[in-house]
């Protein structure tokens, strides 16, 4: 197996991780608004620790759910369950359509971090997570993917070198991976639109990214289903 | 479901400046003819470039006669942009019509052709009070989670009214607002502060207080409405009472700010029972508390007894009857209604504490009867009432119908009916616009929206 196969994981991790952080409902839009309705941009950075955290809560529970479920349930049948979990919420989501109804912009820490929860668990953030770390090479490539360079890319801990790696390590490297790419990707976008762009963006730019998450869902939980 | 947001959607109220002029406006008309013919939604040609400029265009009639629509809203709105709940991919397309006699809610689609409407839905007053427990729809605003409606009562006329909310997508009655109402009894009308988490509503009377007619003896007695209260929005609960005190009697529309991070607004307050006159108010906060404060105070005007009609005979005035105010998207021009003298008058209120008299035009008045300088031989009855403001602020449009069963007490020949423009000028000032005059022959027009938006359809989270 070459680094390059090896990797896919990874990669799909930030790339899900970026993609949520891209998106205006679940986080840096928000952020956004705290700053013009504060008048000052600490409002905007303040606002980001929480939404991480909720973030990162939504997509720990259900991984720590699978891990439970893996020890009890053999592969094959966790494999189906998950693709018939994501296939199902994703027609939801295609068919009936709805949308948050939080109200309220008077937001602290832990308004901020139960909104940003709601919203990645109401997105199905964590299940999308499930198929990756389920399909995840086995033990023998772990060591490869990890030493195939990610660490230099990406500045993992150097702990996660050798086949030795704990299966719940990666699994929390797993999540700590997807909520990085978050972070990263939901501050820079809310630092660029605050003091470059301006919310006028959201009229050309806010593409309906949850018509191609559903769709994202089904197909997901049709290539688990016969891969 | 569109794959870019509506573009009619903006995320500011100075953004949504920019918005091109609007092309059609949506009236709601009364029929008060005793002909059994229903009420309708009236379609209005407001582009000057158009050969039916100033013309009526398209109508479509409720189901059922004696619905008496009043005011009217969009399915959805700039707020769809509220990026706490947000669903920007949302249509403004559905124009929510509510009959205030009947109670039946009209859903009426403006898509597939915005010169024909067409009702798609029509939500029954049994489900409103099965689910609700409320009656008289009145005023409706696109929210960030759902569609709110205010109302004036309970299914049996009394109190106490208040809001409910409508689902955005299936327009399924999803029960009553208030968790805790506190003194809250009379109702009207609502808006709010999305940036402060806070809604304002306003007191008229219930049902049965108002729909024979205004009752001099409760009049006199102060017994219409005369609070504003403050809600918290998020928890749903009365905060405070806001008082404009004994002698004022019925407080009406309320305009808040639209940049979401000035807390305070403006609200009209029809008569005053010490002199006759009519006032707006300013509520503003301060502290963490909320207050009221009179900011205009319009007088009666003195009237030969001849003129007036029976109720108003033993005052020897008009009353300025503040029916409806507007304010501009910018914050900065209020424009308020004097239904009774037949007066529409432009204030700047940059300094919301002090407005200042800008501008004023007249057309009909009970007493003046002004012409339109269309045809100024003609003159007029009813006066400037419900008014809406364009996008961009340049255009107010006006018309003289308040309410079926009051209207003959004011205007006892009964209402001819008008819809008329005033042109507003970038640094203040007024002025009718002579080419735009549209008479409904047998019809009373109330509340006017603009194709896309105006000053009163739209809520911004954004500052």
């Amino acid at each position: 197996m070459s680094a390059g196969q090896a990797n896919w994981p990874w990669i799909a991790l930030l790339a899900l991780g970026a993609y949520h952080g891209v998106n205006p409902g679940m986080g840096w839009l928000f952020a956004v608004a705290l700053g013009l309705q504060e008048k000052r941009r600490r409002a905007v950075l303040q606002a980001i620790p929480p939404l991480v955290v909720g973030h990162l809560i939504s997509v720990g529970v259900i991984v720590a759910l699978v891990v439970a479920l893996e020890a009890a349930v053999p592969l094959s049948l966790l494999r189906v369950v998950t693709a018939i979990v994501l296939i199902v919420f994703g027609l939801s989501r295609l068919v009936r359509a709805r949308h948050p109804r939080w109200v309220g912009m008077q937001v602290g820490f832990r308004d901020l971090t139960l909104w940003s929860f709601l919203m990645a668990s109401g997105h199905g953030a964590g299940l999308m997570l499930v198929p990756i770390i389920l399909a995840w090479p086995r033990t023998a490539s772990i060591a490869h993917a990890t030493s195939g360079g990610m660490e230099h890319s990406m500045h993992l801990p150097a702990g996660i070198h050798g086949a030795a790696l704990g299966k719940p390590t990666l699994w929390l490297l797993a999540v700590g991976v997807h909520t990085f790419a978050y972070l990263a990707v939901m501050a820079v976008v809310a630092f660029l639109v605050y003091a470059k762009f301006g919310v006028a963006i959201l009229r050309s730019a806010w593409l309906n990214l949850d018509l191609i998450w559903a769709i994202v869902l089904i197909t997901t939980g049709v290539l688990t289903l016969f891969l | 479901m569109l794959l870019r947001p509506d573009p009619t959607f903006y995320p500011s109220a100075r953004l949504a400046m920019q918005a091109p002029p609007e092309t059609l406006a949506y009236v709601a008309t009364l029929n008060a003819n005793g002909n059994g013919r229903p009420d309708a939604l009236a379609v209005v040609d407001v582009d000057p470039k158009s050969p039916t400029y100033s013309s009526l265009v398209g109508r479509v009639e409720m189901p059922k006669a004696g619905d008496e629509l009043h005011h009217f809203g969009w399915n959805a709105c700039s707020s769809a942009l509220c990026p706490y709940a947000p669903h920007p991919h949302l249509e403004r397309r559905y124009l929510i019509v509510p009959g205030l006699r009947s109670s039946r809610i009209h859903v009426i689609d403006t898509k597939p052709n915005p010169r024909k409407p067409q009702i798609v839905k029509v939500i029954e007053p049994e489900e409103v009070a099965a689910r609700a427990g409320y009656s008289r729809p009145h005023t409706i605003h696109c929210g960030p989670d759902g569609i709110y409606v205010s109302a004036l009562g309970s299914p049996e006329g009394d109190g106490p009214g208040g809001i409910f909310i409508l689902d955005h997508y299936t327009f399924d009655v999803l029960g009553r607002w208030e968790v805790d109402r506190g003194p809250q009894f009379l109702s009207y009308d609502f808006w709010w502060h999305l940036g402060h988490d806070t809604m304002l509503t306003s007191e008229w009377g219930t049902p049965n207080m108002v729909e024979d007619g205004i009752k001099p003896e409760l009049l006199f007695e102060g017994k219409y409405g005369r609070h504003v209260h403050v809600w918290d929005l998020r928890r749903r609960r009365q905060l405070q009472a806001l008082d404009a005190g004994a002698e004022q009697q019925m407080v009406l529309e309320l305009r808040p700010a639209h940049d979401p991070s000035k807390p305070y607004g403006f609200v009209g307050v029809v008569v005053s029972l010490k002199d006759l006159s009519a006032s707006v108010w300013l509520w503003h906060r301060e502290n963490g508390k909320w207050g009221l404060k009179k900011v205009i105070e319009i007088p009666a005007e003195p009237a030969e007894v001849d003129a007036l009609p029976p109720l108003l005979k033993g005052f020897k005035a008009v009353p300025p009857l503040i029916t409806d105010i507007n304010l501009s998207l910018d914050d900065r021009w209020l424009y308020v209604s004097c239904w009774a003298t037949g007066e529409l008058r432009q204030y700047d209120v940059s300094d919301p504490f002090n407005p200042k008299l800008t501008g004023s035009v007249r057309l009909g008045g009970i007493a003046s009867r002004a012409a339109h300088p269309r045809n100024p031989q003609r003159q007029l009855n009813g006066g400037p009432q419900m008014v809406e403001v364009s996008r961009d602020g340049r255009r107010i449009y006006f018309t003289n119908s308040l309410y079926r069963a009051w209207d003959e007490q004011f205007y006892p020949e009964g209402i001819r009916s008008w819809m008329a423009k005033a042109i507003a000028s970038p640094e203040g000032g007024l002025t009718i616009d002579p080419g735009f005059f549209l008479e409904f022959d047998d019809v009373r027009a109330h509340q006017v929206h603009l194709e896309g938006g105006d000053s009163s359809s739209d809520s911004y989270c954004y500052s």
